[in-house]
């Protein structure tokens, strides 16, 4: 049955949605801190490579376990990110949200430098973590390599234990009251400040995740390997409508796919443009994504 | 109970509070009666924290509530039900009621308030698995009430819980606020419905562009002259 349909395009469908699902695991991080505190994350992308840096240390420097590497990495993630909000975004809670973008791109900046100063500007070449062999299949006509196989599986448990936790533990639902309202939170006892901390924690720690899974498959690791990842799972977080957890996981993997098939049928120069450009017919033809609800602007 | 003293408030370079002090007794229904934008939302929003006053106090059972994080005044027995009922849309009713309860950890006595809650709403048990957001307003009103019920408070704050609701509805509302006293809070009462605030209330005060201009017995609020003129309508 298999006979008639053409192997590559299967093999790139399955590496779209693998790329894909590394940018929805990164895209819940910009959509639940914007859903959260209303603010664009931009160095969000950058904890990714730190994470890069951290198992790469760990893993080739040192010569651990990788898998000890990935956990370090997302506790030392986690506390980044904390870190990040603690100093750089609660001063600013009351600030323009201009002074806010500003400042997230200068934490965007700092950390790109600081990393180029300790790893210096060549880039490493990251060793894969995950060990799984490829699959063959149809007679090894089709291939399916391990960081798929660990990736996409990986990416639905995520996006399900996280839909769970939101809508099942009281600091999920304190999360969602946030995000609807401060004030009435703040009228029920919610400590916005810990649970806007909360959100930032998670979103590292999956930011962690992501960089062991993009790196394996990607292996350039530099300064700025975090930047374009960053910026293409924030576009996927806007496709697939802000704010929303199952639109970031439909906009990475719509972007992962698209991206993919673009570089291997029509131009490998054009399928981040083309990517681009798909976003700005979704948005001219639904502003607010594609799961996203109308913005409520409060008067 | 709660005793406000020279409270003054700003918003920018914009007085709105203009050195307000009053007084909530154990037991009582006050009414703060006023036009629209004579201050009576930003009163209660410094009352629970939500704005912080340029001057003045705000002392409840003795405590200086100017000096406790917002979150943490529900705990004290403070419920706030907010003007435009702001219950959380994307949460069912019973969620909602939840977080009402958010800072009480006894899971039975949640349990147990909740059926009180149920009991004195029971449109809110008939539709406790339905999203906030697509409730009536009345219902939602209902909600916010029953919500700020969940903390189990000694004192509850009402920023016009009348609003935009039918006749039949406001009489509900107002008969439920007499009821919820009854049973032992005490409650403070935001209304441009003058004539209904007045005619449950104990006590009143007449607000004016972050001034108290009046206060008294509400009874005799309702005879006053300048009040018939200005508030009710007659
Ligand atoms: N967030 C705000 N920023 C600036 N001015 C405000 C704000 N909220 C209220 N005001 C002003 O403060 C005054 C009192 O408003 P408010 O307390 O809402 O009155 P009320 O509840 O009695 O209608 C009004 O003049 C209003 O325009
Ligand atoms: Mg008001």
């Amino acid at each position: 049955m298999l006979a008639g349909v053409d192997m590559s395009f299967i093999t790139y469908l399955l590496n779209g949605i693998s790329l894909g699902s590394v940018y929805s695991i990164i895209a819940l991080g910009y959509t639940m801190v914007y859903g959260i505190a209303k603010m664009l994350n931009f160095a969000h992308g950058d904890v990714i490579m730190v994470g890069g840096y951290i198992i790469f240390t760990i893993m080739s420097t040192l010569g651990l376990n990788p898998i000890l590497g990935v956990l370090i990495a997302i506790i030392l993630c986690t506390l980044l990110g904390m870190t990040i909000e603690r100093i750089a975004y609660k001063p600013l809670r009351r600030a323009p949200s201009l002074a806010v973008l500003i400042t997230a791109i200068g934490v965007s900046y700092l950390l790109q430098n600081l990393a180029l100063l300790i790893f210096g500007a060549e880039a490493k070449s990251f060793t894969s973590v995950i060990p799984v062999k490829p699959l063959s299949l149809a007679g090894g006509r089709l291939s399916i390599s391990g960081e798929t196989l660990v990736t996409i599986p990986l990416c639905i448990l995520i996006m399900t234990s996280l839909t769970i936790f939101i809508k099942k533990s009281k600091i999920g639902r304190g999360m969602v009251a946030v995000s609807e309202d401060k004030d009435a939170a703040v009228l029920m006892g919610i400590n916005v400040n810990k649970t806007i901390a909360i959100t930032f924690a998670i979103g590292s720690a999956l930011a962690a995740v992501a960089s062991a899974l993009m790196f394996s498959t990607y292996t350039n690791l530099s300064s700025t390997s975090g930047a374009m990842p960053g910026i293409k799972a924030f576009v996927a977080a806007v496709f697939g409508g802000i704010g929303s957890i199952p639109g970031a996981m439909i906009g990475g993997i719509l972007l992962g796919v698209i991206e993919i098939l673009s570089r291997a049928y029509i131009s490998t120069q054009l399928a981040d443009a083309i990517v681009f450009l798909i976003l700005i017919i979704v948005l001219l033809v639904k502003p607010t994504g594609i799961l996203g609800k109308k913005i409520q602007e409060k008067v | 109970m709660l005793e406000v003293r020279d409270l003054q408030v700003y918003y920018g370079v914009i007085q709105a509070i203009k050195g307000v002090s009053f007084n909530v007794d154990e037991g009582e229904i006050i009414a703060l009666i006023g036009a629209n934008g004579a201050g009576k939302t930003t009163i209660l929003q410094t009352i629970t924290g939500l704005i912080s006053p340029k001057q003045g106090e705000v002392l409840y059972n003795g405590v200086d509530l100017k000096k406790l994080p917002a979150h943490k005044i529900v705990s004290m027995g403070l419920a706030h039900v907010p003007e435009g009922r702001r219950v959380f849309s994307q949460l069912t009713v019973y969620e909602n009621l939840l977080m009402g309860a958010y800072t009480r950890k006894d899971k039975d006595e949640i349990e147990e308030t909740l059926q009180h809650v149920f009991k004195r709403f029971p449109r809110l048990e008939e539709r406790r698995g339905q999203l906030a957001g697509t409730l009536s307003g009345g219902e939602q009103q209902m909600l916010a009430m029953g919500r700020a019920l969940m903390s189990k408070p000694k004192i509850i704050l009402m920023d016009e819980p009348s609003m935009g609701l039918s006749p039949i509805l406001v009489e509900e509302v107002f008969d439920i606020i007499k009821s919820i006293n009854k049973s032992g809070t005490t409650v403070l009462l935001v209304e441009q419905n003058a004539k209904k605030a007045l005619s449950i209330a104990n006590r009143a005060y007449v607000l004016e562009t972050g001034n108290i201009v009046l206060e008294g017995a509400a009874e005799s609020l309702m005879n006053n002259e300048s009040v018939k003129k200005a508030y009710l309508g007659e």
